[in-house]
């Protein structure tokens, strides 16, 4: 019987291997450079996603009854594909295929329903709306699935999201769950120097049921995540979290938004990690 | 399915291309399982409004949004939902181009987008309303599939080969109430299979959508002027028929294709881009909506201030052929 504090606790280890091998994939990516920032920001999210939440089965990835995470963000990749590794759903070896030309594991994910990969994304603002469909018909087919989309808090600067977030609330997806990795900077810098709003009063406003987690610790994610919903009300996930957490130099520095990782840069950030 | 005959070709005339859609969403309802069809607020425009009422946990109306309409409808699709979504045609085109792009084109998910009211249909709304740059965008996407009707009846059957098609599919409804009928009787649609309609030795001239009756017109015009017209139905624009082009190429002295359509980047421009690839093709002159906004009129006045009435198409081949 694993106990509460044992998945918690393999959960933390998997996010430990994950921002590891997140660092592994951006050296190998050379001069491509890759999304460290916000590939960091999200690892412990992605942790307890696939290491404790998410239904999903990597020998069945097309499970009718799985639920669905939809990458909205899609420079989220390090550790999106880091935690579908973790998950069985891709291959060391393919991992290690990241940003390979033509490869299936470029720096924004490709549909690819056999390796969990739902939707292709990467241009910003498009995963809520896909979602609510997926939980249209979920609800429409009496599936109990859940659909979890994770959206960056720069992404909701997008009016595309709140069209979404509108629909989501008048056709009462209380299976849809949305996810803002709230590091607080985008790409031109701090998040309230480039479009400063509430966002909770948004969501609160649209009529969602908002919900704040530490996004980098484990056992409140896990509890946001794992939580029922309120009868006919989605829910939003405003999870805190540090841009580049883990590795000193990156952290709260947009010059990691997107860049290449030297050796020199990479065995300091891998100390430091393994020092923590 | 309606049976296609004289008498439905006429009802649907009368009800014009969005309400025949609409009677056509009714039809496949019963017959495809996970059915679901959805608007930007546009249930009545789109002829939905028998089909909100009899099958309305069929329908889904996301309000003024039309990139939501399009995210929404391609999560239904990939979980298997036959989904047509209908919003005009220029907010499909523009106000929702990169949905388009991303989940039709770029992930090939099989939605069914139709664009309302084409072309100078929406007449006195004026240019905010007006469809005529949505080829031109549409087909610049790879993965879609266009279909431009030609009347109600072909409504029908573009309407159902959409529904059959694996893939996205762009559905580009033009023409208003009364809209002139060009097929009385059943006859074999096939998507990317362009249909002959009259075959003459001088001039062959390609048109899709509205303009194939006008095209019609101006062929028979030609005829008492001893001019002998060819008249291609282009109803498939992507992708495009190229075995009728290299037909025409070889037997006719000059091609012509008319739209109601931007004449930049259309039916025009994929002639164009096609023939343009052989040594030696026949001029092409491209009849379309004239590169400019335009002052707001009825539907007639804005097809007669482009010259795109059939009598006005007849005067300008004419013209031409006695270059």
């Amino acid at each position: 019987m694993t106990t509460h504090d044992q998945i918690l606790g393999n959960i933390e280890e998997m996010a430990c291997r994950m921002r590891k091998n997140a660092l592994d994939l951006a050296l190998s990516a050379g001069n491509n450079g890759a999304h460290l920032g916000s590939g960091l920001s999200i690892i412990e999210i992605m942790a307890v996603l696939y290491g404790g939440v998410l239904k999903v089965d990597p020998n069945n990835p097309r499970w009718v009854e799985r639920d669905r995470f939809i990458l909205s963000k899609g420079h989220g990749t390090l550790g999106y594909y880091t935690a579908l590794a973790e998950a069985g759903f891709i291959s060391r070896e393919e991992l290690a295929t990241f940003e390979r030309n033509g490869g299936i594991l470029p720096g924004q994910p490709v549909m690819n329903p056999d390796k969990g990969i739902e939707f292709s994304s990467g241009s910003l603002g498009h995963g809520l709306s896909l979602g609510v469909g997926v939980a249209l018909a979920g609800k429409k087919r009496g599936r109990n699935y859940r659909v979890y989309v994770l959206m960056g808090d720069g992404e909701c600067n997008e009016g595309s999201v709140w069209e979404a977030a509108m629909a989501a609330k008048h056709f009462q997806l209380d299976n849809l769950i949305a996810i803002i990795d709230a590091n607080e900077m985008q790409s031109d810098g701090a998040r309230c120097d480039i479009m400063s709003t509430d966002y909770a009063a948004m969501w609160q406003g649209f009529g969602w049921d908002v919900v704040f987690a530490d996004g980098h610790n484990i056992s409140s994610l896990y509890n946001a995540l794992i939580a029922g919903t309120t009868p006919s009300i989605p829910r939003v996930i405003l999870a805190s979290t540090v841009k580049g957490k883990g590795v000193s130099f990156m952290e709260n520095n947009n010059e990691w938004h997107h860049n290449r990782l030297t050796k020199a840069q990479y065995d300091t950030a891998i100390n430091e990690i393994s020092s923590r | 399915m309606s049976p296609i005959n004289s008498l439905n070709a006429r009802l649907w005339s009368k009800l014009g291309q969005r309400g025949t859609f609409g009677i056509t969403m009714l039809d496949l309802e019963k017959e495809i399982d996970d059915f679901m069809v959805l608007t930007a607020d546009l249930c009545s425009t789109s002829g939905l409004d028998r089909f909100r009422a009899q099958a309305p946990d069929k329908f889904l109306n996301v309000g003024i949004a039309e990139q939501n309409l399009v995210g929404i409808s391609a999560g239904l699709a990939k979980e298997g939902y036959t989904v047509f979504a209908t919003t005009f045609a220029n907010f499909a085109a523009m106000r929702s181009y990169e949905q388009v792009r991303l989940n039709l084109g770029y992930m090939g998910i099989p939605v069914k987008l139709v664009g309302l009211g084409s072309g100078f249909a929406m007449g006195m709304f004026g240019n905010t309303h007006y469809g005529i740059e949505d080829i031109t965008l549409m087909r610049a996407i790879p993965n879609l599939c266009i279909l431009s009707p030609a009347d109600c009846t072909e409504v029908v059957k573009a309407t159902v080969a959409a529904s059959r098609h694996p893939g996205p599919v762009y559905l580009r409804l033009t023409g208003i109430t009364n809209n002139p009928i060009v097929n009385k009787e059943d006859y074999a649609f096939e998507i990317g299979t362009a249909l002959t309609l009259k075959k003459g030795s001088d001039i062959a001239i390609i048109a899709t959508g509205s303009m194939v009756h006008h095209a019609l017109v101006a062929a028979n015009l030609l005829e008492t002027r001893g001019i002998s017209s060819t008249v291609i139905n282009m109803h498939t624009i992507k992708p495009l028929d190229t075995r009728v082009l290299e037909e025409v190429c070889k037997s006719s002295r000059r091609l012509v294709t008319v739209e109601e359509h931007s004449v930049i980047g259309g039916l025009g421009g994929a002639v164009a881009e096609y023939i343009s690839t052989r040594s030696h093709h026949p001029p092409l002159q491209m009849i379309g909506i004239l590169d400019r906004f335009q002052k707001a009129g009825d539907y007639p006045y804005l097809l007669e201030q482009n010259g795109l009435t059939g009598p006005q198409i007849a005067d300008r081949i004419a013209k031409l052929n006695e270059e």
